[in-house]
């Protein structure tokens, strides 16, 4: 049984077709890439899967069980996290009581009001692990608005990652930031992502990253499904580099710029 | 080490509200009733403030209606003095608190569907509801005139102090001073586990980006409300409190100019800080006191002391010495 599934999943904006028709497998432990154009419906399918926008049609099954009417908190709690383009963390709090604050709520205890959240050591334990597994050690205990962007980027990952979820969704976690920082959060995202046997699936425009990281590559356009496979399949896919590249033949991945 | 890595220290918190409480209970001692007096009203306005501010400086919602809860509070007492004979203030707070609890429990589960300038339109609304039943029942409440609760009536823990005989109101003022004190030191510190618990910090992420408090697995609209009530109780307990001071409770308390004196009192000492509301209470208490007695034109200088906070102090009087010491200590 597939981890995650979308039957004839469809979201239209007025004649806009965001998702159109979907029907996206992913399995357990993959490393999945969602690649396409500017309006292509990446994030718009991101965005029906993790509850942040409902379907027009269409089912979400989530290890099997018709989620499709669920709310975005008890999606989380299923085991589906996710990050954002646009950075979207807790700003006026430290990078460690963002992460701790994840914890505290993945294991029910943020309906807790009589304790003490400073004196909770497996918490602070584990928050701890999670900033060094995202290299934010030095930064714990900056307040987020104060972090640098691709640090900004990491603590949105670190976030999602610290509800331990069985599906990962990360929107372009490497957007906004120098080409040189780059690699290095890519490098972090996958080994976290890998060691830990979580499913993930990545948008991200930069097909070397794309290449490099995953198992398989969904190619979206015009809000449905053109075409997916292995790296190397798409890499031969001429239709797919018409269309991310605008030009084709042998070798137009790699002989671009 | 591992309490000043992400909590406050709490040694040097705790130093530091011991020293004040000694103060304040030896205080008495040296000043004359009338300031003691002063100073009680001081402290219950600091319950009602910390109270409003779990809303305003916590979850990051502006009740303009915090006058509803704190005349539940008052109102309730009232009533139960007169209409059911009771006199120990214990009862009397428990009772209140389940009367505020109802009101709040209704009125925040309506506002918390909304958040931003619709929370506080209707939080404004809703308390206007309640001080107009309290203007028109004239034959419950006394309309303007409002009831009369006679501190002669009174006792305090259990039975133990009551106010009757010779001196009755110098016993008073100084018996309810240290009780006031008392269920202060006793609210503060609840409130301080609460801001600094799970809880606490999940109301944080609620405030500073709901969306993301929701994809971390937060139920934002019930956390929000189970805030409010919480709220509301504080308030509420503060009119408790507030009414055998005052030994009169009238319209007033529940009509909007007084929400707003809590708006002012913890914008006055900052939001953005535990003990400002604390310390916004206090100092407002004095300023309107003083501002009443000096001059026919107090709410001009009101409005002067408002407007410079705003534009000069927008920190308030905490934050602005939080933020001095940090630039001293060179951080």
């Amino acid at each position: 049984m597939a981890l995650l599934e979308t039957v004839n999943l469809k979201r239209y904006f007025g004649d806009t077709r965001a998702v159109d028709n979907v029907n996206l497998t992913i399995e357990e432990r993959e490393f999945v890439s969602l690649v396409g154009p500017n309006g292509a419906g990446k994030t718009s399918l991101i965005n029906v899967i993790s509850a942040l926008l409902r379907p027009d049609s269409g089912k979400i099954l989530f290890k099997g069980q018709d989620i499709t009417r669920a709310s975005v908190t008890e999606r989380v709690r299923a085991g589906i996290a996710r990050s954002f383009q646009l950075v979207n963390v807790f700003d006026d709090l430290s990078s460690f009581d963002n992460v701790a604050l994840a914890i505290f709520s993945r294991d029910g205890k943020t309906a807790h009001l009589g304790a003490l959240a400073h004196l909770d050591e497996k918490v602070n334990v584990e928050a701890a692990r999670v900033l060094d597994q995202f290299g934010l050690t030095s930064k714990r205990d900056v307040i987020a608005r104060d972090l640098a962007q691709g640090e900004r980027k990491l603590l949105d990952v670190a976030l999602a990652h610290a509800l331990k979820p069985r599906l990962l969704f990360l929107d372009e976690p490497t957007s906004g930031v120098s080409t040189r920082d780059k690699g290095q959060i890519m490098d972090t995202i996958a080994s976290v992502v890998r060691g830990e046997g979580i499913a993930a699936v990545i948008v991200e425009h930069d097909m070397d990253v794309v290449f490099k990281y995953s198992d398989r590559i969904v190619v979206m356009a015009q809000g449905a499904i053109l075409a997916q496979g292995t790296p190397d399949e798409i890499r031969k896919n001429e239709q797919v580099a018409l269309v991310l590249l605008g030009t084709s033949g042998p070798d137009a991945f790699t002989r671009k710029e | 080490m591992s309490a000043a890595r992400t909590g406050p220290s709490t040694a040097l918190l705790l130093a530091v509200g011991a020293l004040i409480a000694v103060v304040l209970a030896l205080l008495p001692r040296f000043i004359v009733p009338y300031q003691t007096v002063l100073i009680t009203y001081g402290l219950v306005m600091a319950i009602a403030a910390l109270g409003f501010n779990l809303l305003l400086g916590y979850t990051g919602l502006l009740s303009f209606g915090h006058s509803a809860y704190f005349g539940a509070g008052a109102y309730a007492v009232a009533f139960i003095m007169r209409d059911l004979g009771v006199q120990a203030m214990e009862l009397c707070i428990l009772l209140g608190l389940l009367g505020t609890l109802v009101v709040a429990a209704i009125f925040g589960f309506v506002c918390v569907r909304y958040t931003r300038i619709f929370f506080g339109i209707l939080t404004l609304a809703l308390s206007q509801v309640l001080w107009s039943l309290a203007f028109k029942f004239f034959w419950v409440t006394g309309g303007t005139d409002g009831i009369r609760v006679d501190s002669a009536k009174l006792s305090l823990l259990a039975g133990l102090i009551d106010f009757k005989g010779a001196g009755a109101y110098q016993r008073f003022v100084y018996s309810y001073y240290y009780y006031v004190l008392a269920v202060f030191v006793a609210a503060t510190v609840i409130m301080w586990v609460i801001v600094h618990s799970p809880f606490g910090k999940a109301l944080q992420a609620i405030r500073d980006n709901e969306t993301r408090a929701q994809f971390v697995g937060i139920r934002v609209r019930r956390y929000r409300w189970i805030a409010f009530m919480i709220s509301g109780l504080f308030t509420g307990l503060a009119g408790i409190l507030w009414v055998p001071l005052n030994g009169l409770t009238t319209p007033d308390i529940l009509y909007w100019p007084f929400s707003g004196e809590l708006v002012f009192m913890t914008v006055l000492g900052g939001f953005r800080s535990f003990t400002g509301p604390i310390v916004g209470a206090m100092v407002f208490n004095y300023l309107k006191t003083y501002a009443i007695a000096s001059t026919e034109y107090w709410q001009m200088l009101l409005g002067a002391v408002l407007v410079f906070l705003v534009l000069v102090l927008p920190a308030g009087i905490i934050g602005t010495i939080a933020r001095a010491a940090r630039k001293l200590g060179g951080r």
